[in-house]
């Protein structure tokens, strides 16, 4: 099954509750999809990320399993950058995240990833060297997780994977499979700000913001490791995210306020 | 509850008035949101994620830049082969100084013009050539693949070899200034003096390295270019791109709503910026170029390692009697301020009648400098606070006593223009009360005396920032919708310090509207208005009073409708709440929302300048600093219990973001007096040692005090600007560090003159004062 959204202008993402097959793409056909439900969409949609622009156009549509050649090009033709296919032909093909954008992937060293990201299932092809935050942030458009070093050293893109804080640009795409994902944007709670987040604010435990998300994102692991965490705890839970800004006595205010509002 | 009432937080309350036609607006005696330590406006775009920076955009079709650079710090490009490069899976456009798109293309080092791709390389880091490809891989694959034939050239990294030299930097020589100043008699003053002390000093190298990258998107539509660059000014990346590109103004939009830090080495654009914008050309695509971060180490400013020596002289009854001081330091291959203002606080933090200095400038084979967060005066005071504090133990005085022995109420470096207000007496006496110097002092001792190889120690620092006063240009326009929400539209970017938040309450205040219902649009050259960059400590003292005076024209022009709407002379109209009213019979007034001429047009705008500052005074902000260190005598590891920031910047116009300014310029001193030193490998190859935070070391949580306070020393200052506000950025980094190395001195016994003070400088140092 296979589910189109956009959640902002310039992507679009492939939500896939399970197996895709194959999906048609930019001119390339390919053998057909099997069933999905537009109510699946629906429920799809609205698991999705916020802004999410595409539920309109899967609502004009009536009828998916039959869906037209001509209709279905039209979701496809802004996304290509999550297939879950396996390819049948050699040349070359479309993966590209960005709309009227086509990358060259030699088939013999693309991979098929699936990832588990904010409890939605992104499918895509990838180049084995990318790593997790290329894939969130250049490939899918989320771009709360932030690049600060691309090495290891500052925790700007900070994520959690099954609720340990690790860095995701120190994280192989294809090795982020079967895990969960949650990245900044998955601490919402609709529309709203989750416990951490919401402190952070109260708080001012930013400045410029750039490392706030992965500060935000550590708190929170720490936080659900340690329930009650001491003052030294707070500190050594943040000591892997580097504040140059200096906001780090709010950021420990914040944590502590985050840990009783956890508690309720 | 509708929006309507959700907007005037003062019913029937008087909102300030609007003066009369060019008059100045009367001083906020009582303020009900300014000063008020409010959520930041943008707080919740900041931490879902949400906020687009520059390095977030994705356009359709974008592709990815890199930039190839000279890896030596001195070569000139003998050849260029980019064949490899180009057959590269998704290389779409390569840029060589060879090129057609760089033909006559510059840029500008300050006053230094060069080609943008020079095939002379004075520096490790110096532009090559640049690639786009359609992913961030393959532009670093593309850069890999390109070869280069280097003429290795002989180079200097160290400014004090650099005047004798046998190796030129620049044609001109390497010896780019040699500045005296002077007042009064210094060897009369040293006569006079009952002490006289003498001590070399120096600081290190220190790298802004801003989380955000370096870096910008770039995208044409035919020959108009749009620019989201990661900036603290989006008016001067305009400028310096058209300049660059030889286009018009209004062909290059440049934006920059939200920006991951700068302190300084964003205030203007890159070569960069500009390559981004030709690789876009070539390859009619958007372009996304950031730079990696161990090119930030090199290629986009630094604070010039400085050297320094001063000699003081005092009388026994704690007066400064004469100050000689001598600093050098490079500003790196381009001219670039290599000891700006280093001098300043000797000339003009302490009464002394006799002061006299030098500063050297110098070229070096390393990345051109550029202003990092109060430049010059961390290192100044690194000297300055030290030998006050040695002059004050010489006669037997108490460090605090002796600093306020020496208060002066005019800026002697001006010669003798006052100030509009000084703070600098109180941020001592009240910072000393709040830190609790005395009892402090005592403390330690007995500490010190209990323990063996743990010491603790107490010091303190104080220092005036150059500039506090802003000034023109600036311009705001603020609107008023039809029911009665805001808009606000200003150019300055807001860099981390609250910028938008504050001015959001500025507007509030004036016009009596809650801040959140006040949209705010910045940093945006083609929809917003003139701002000057972020930086300097001015945004405030600048855009505040611009903020007020555009609320003020709104104002007036509403008052004008209202006299139409009552039939009455404008003289006699106030403003009360979310009405104007006429003062002699209170019943007759119109409600804002109501005025016929807003109803009509569906907006009032009005349009706010920002003045000249008062003649004849300056307005500078003042500090002191204090701080509690423990020290680990055999490891030399250093704890920072404690440190307060006594801090006179004029009104506080938000409370928290002030204390966040203060918090987070200590831990930046605490950078530069302990753990910051970007390391050149002088004596075999001249290239930056660590160019990654795993080498160059940012404080990290761990490192940060156990507790810092802010105590806000707040004087009424009608003279600084409409709003009273002083610049607060940069005073709150100057102090820092010298106050530490005070503090360590009291733990160690030993005098740290060489920043940053490391463990193992602190365990060498001990042991070399054991031996001898």
């Amino acid at each position: 099954m296979i589910c189109l959204l956009s959640y902002n202008v310039s992507s679009a993402a492939i939500v896939c509750r399970g197996k895709a097959r194959t999906i048609y793409s930019a001119g390339i056909k390919i053998p057909f999809l099997s069933q999905v439900t537009v109510k699946t969409i629906h429920r799809c949609a609205s698991h999705c990320l916020q802004g999410g622009v595409m539920g309109k156009k899967d609502q004009e549509r009536e009828d998916f399993a039959g869906v037209s050649r001509r209709g279905f090009m039209q979701f496809v033709g802004i996304s290509a950058g999550m297939i879950g296919t396996s390819l049948f032909s050699k040349q070359a093909f479309a993966v590209a995240a960005n709309p009227g954008m086509s990358t060259d992937m030699p088939t013999d060293s693309a991979i098929h990833i699936a990832l588990n990201i904010n409890e939605s299932n992104y499918n895509m092809l990838v180049e084995p060297r990318w790593s997790l935050l290329y894939v969130l942030r250049e490939i899918i458009g989320m771009t709360g997780s932030k690049m600060g070093c691309d090495r290891g050293e500052c925790g700007a893109c900070t994520v959690l994977m099954d609720g340990v804080p690790r860095y995701s640009c120190m994280t192989l795409a294809v090795e982020a499979q079967g895990v969960e994902i949650t990245t900044v944007e998955g601490l919402m709670e609709g529309e709203e700000l989750g416990e951490v987040q919401q402190a952070f604010v109260d708080n001012d435990a930013f400045q410029c913001g750039y490392c706030t998300s992965g500060q935000i994102i550590a708190v929170e692991g720490l936080l659900r490791k340690t329930a009650d965490p001491s003052d030294d705890e707070i500190r050594k839970g943040c000591s892997g995210n580097l504040c140059r800004c200096g906001a780090y006595q709010n950021i420990f205010a914040a944590a502590e306020q985050a840990a009783k509002a956890k508690k309720g | 509850m509708s929006t309507k009432d959700g907007i005037y937080y003062r019913e029937g309350i008087p909102v300030p008035e609007t003066p009369v036609e060019d008059g100045q607006p009367k001083f906020w005696e009582k303020t009900d949101i300014v000063g008020k330590p409010i959520a930041r406006v943008d707080g919740y775009e900041r931490v879902s994620g949400t906020a687009r920076y520059p390095s977030d955009i994705l356009l359709p079709g974008m592709l990815y830049a890199a930039v190839l650079r000279c890896p030596h710090p001195h070569a000139r490009v003998k050849s260029i082969d980019t064949g490899d490069a180009e057959k590269l899976e998704g290389v779409k456009a390569i840029i060589t100084a060879e090129s057609q798109a760089v033909k006559g293309v510059t840029w500008k080092y300050r006053d230094t013009e060069v080609a943008l791709i020079d095939p002379h390389c004075r520096f490790e880091g110096e532009v090559v050539a640049a690639v786009a490809a359609d992913t961030w891989y393959r532009a670093s694959d593309a850069i890999k693949a390109i070869k280069v034939e280097y003429e290795v050239l002989s180079y200097v990294v160290d400014h004090q070899q650099a005047e004798n030299s046998s190796v030129n930097v620049a044609e001109e020589g390497n010896l780019l200034s040699d500045d005296e100043y002077s007042r009064g008699d210094v060897q009369k003053g040293f006569s006079e003096a009952d002490v006289v002390l003498e001590s070399d000093y120096a600081t290190a190298c220190e790298l802004h390295t801003p989380l955000e990258l370096h870096g910008c998107v770039t995208n044409w539509e035919r020959d108009r270019l749009t620019v989201w660059e990661s900036s603290q000014g989006v008016f001067g990346a305009q400028s310096r791109l058209a300049e660059s590109l030889g286009m018009p103004l209004s062909k290059v939009r440049v934006t920059g709503h939200y920006m991951g830090g700068g302190f300084g080495s964003k205030l203007w654009p890159g070569k960069y910026t500009v390559l981004c914008a030709l690789l876009a050309r070539k390859s009619a695509r958007p372009v996304k170029l950031l730079l990696s971060r161990e090119e930030t180490f090199l290629c986009v400013g630094n604070r010039p390692p400085n050297t320094m020596y001063l000699k003081a002289g005092a009388t026994k009854k704690g007066r400064l009697t004469a100050l000689e001081f001598d600093c050098a330091g490079p500003s790196g291959a381009f001219s670039a301020g290599g000891a700006q203002l280093v001098d300043w606080l000797i000339r003009d933090l302490y009464l002394c009648d006799n002061v006299s200095t030098r500063s050297k400038d110098l070229l070096i084979n390393a990345g051109p400098a550029r202003p990092f967060r109060a430049p010059g005066h961390p290192q100044g005071a690194w000297a300055l606070e030290q030998m006050v504090d040695d002059l004050a133990y010489k006669i037997g005085m108490d460090p605090v006593e002796f600093r306020l022995r020496n208060i002066p109420e005019q800026s002697q470096a001006r010669k003798g223009i006052p100030y509009t207000t000084t703070g600098l007496r109180l941020c001592l006496e009240k910072g000393a009360e709040e830190f609790a110097w005395q009892s402090s002092l005592a403390a330690v001792r007995q500490f010190n005396n209990a323990n063996t190889h743990i010491k603790r120690g107490v010091g303190v620092a104080a220092c005036l920032w150059i500039v506090g006063d802003g000034g023109p240009p600036s311009t705001v326009i603020m609107k008023l919708y039809r029911d009665g929400s805001v808009n606000l539209n200003m150019g300055a970017s807001d860099i981390g310090t609250g910028t938008k938040t504050v001015m959001a309450q500025v507007a509030a205040e004036e016009l009596g509207v809650h801040p959140s219902v006040i949209q705010i649009e910045n940093a945006d050259t083609a929809t917003t208005q003139f701002a000057t960059p972020s930086g300097g400590s001015k945004t405030v003292p600048t855009e505040a009073p611009t903020v007020r005076n555009a609320a003020i024209a709104l104002k007036r022009e509403l008052l004008r409708m209202a006299a139409d709407d009552l039939e009455v002379g404008v003289e006699g109209l106030s403003y009360v709440g979310d009405e104007i009213v006429v003062r002699q019979n209170q019943s007759q007034k119109v409600k804002v929302t109501e005025i016929s001429g807003l109803q009509k047009r569906g907006e009032v705008i009005g349009v706010g300048y920002r003045g000249p500052n008062i003649k004849g005074k300056v307005t500078t902000p003042f500090a002191a600093q204090f701080c509690e260190v423990e020290v680990n005598l055999r490891t030399g590891e250093t704890k920072i219990l404690r440190f307060l920031g006594a801090h006179d910047s004029g009104r506080v116009l938000n409370r928290a973001t002030f204390d966040n300014q203060v918090y987070g310029g200590i831990v930046m001193g605490i950078g530069f007096g302990l753990t910051e030193n970007r390391q050149l490998d002088g004596s075999q190859t001249g290239k930056l040692c660590n160019k990654n935070w795993h080498d160059y070391k940012l404080p990290t949580a761990l490192d940060v005090p156990v507790r810092t306070a802010s105590l806000p020393i707040e004087i009424d200052d009608p003279e600084a600007n409409n709003t009273g506000a002083k610049g607060l950025g940069e005073p709150v980094t100057i102090p820092t560090a010298a106050a530490l190395a005070n503090a360590l001195f009291m733990a160690t016994g030993v005098r740290f003159t060489r920043a940053p003070v490391m463990p193992f400088d602190i365990v060498d140092q001990l042991s070399k004062q054991q031996k001898g």
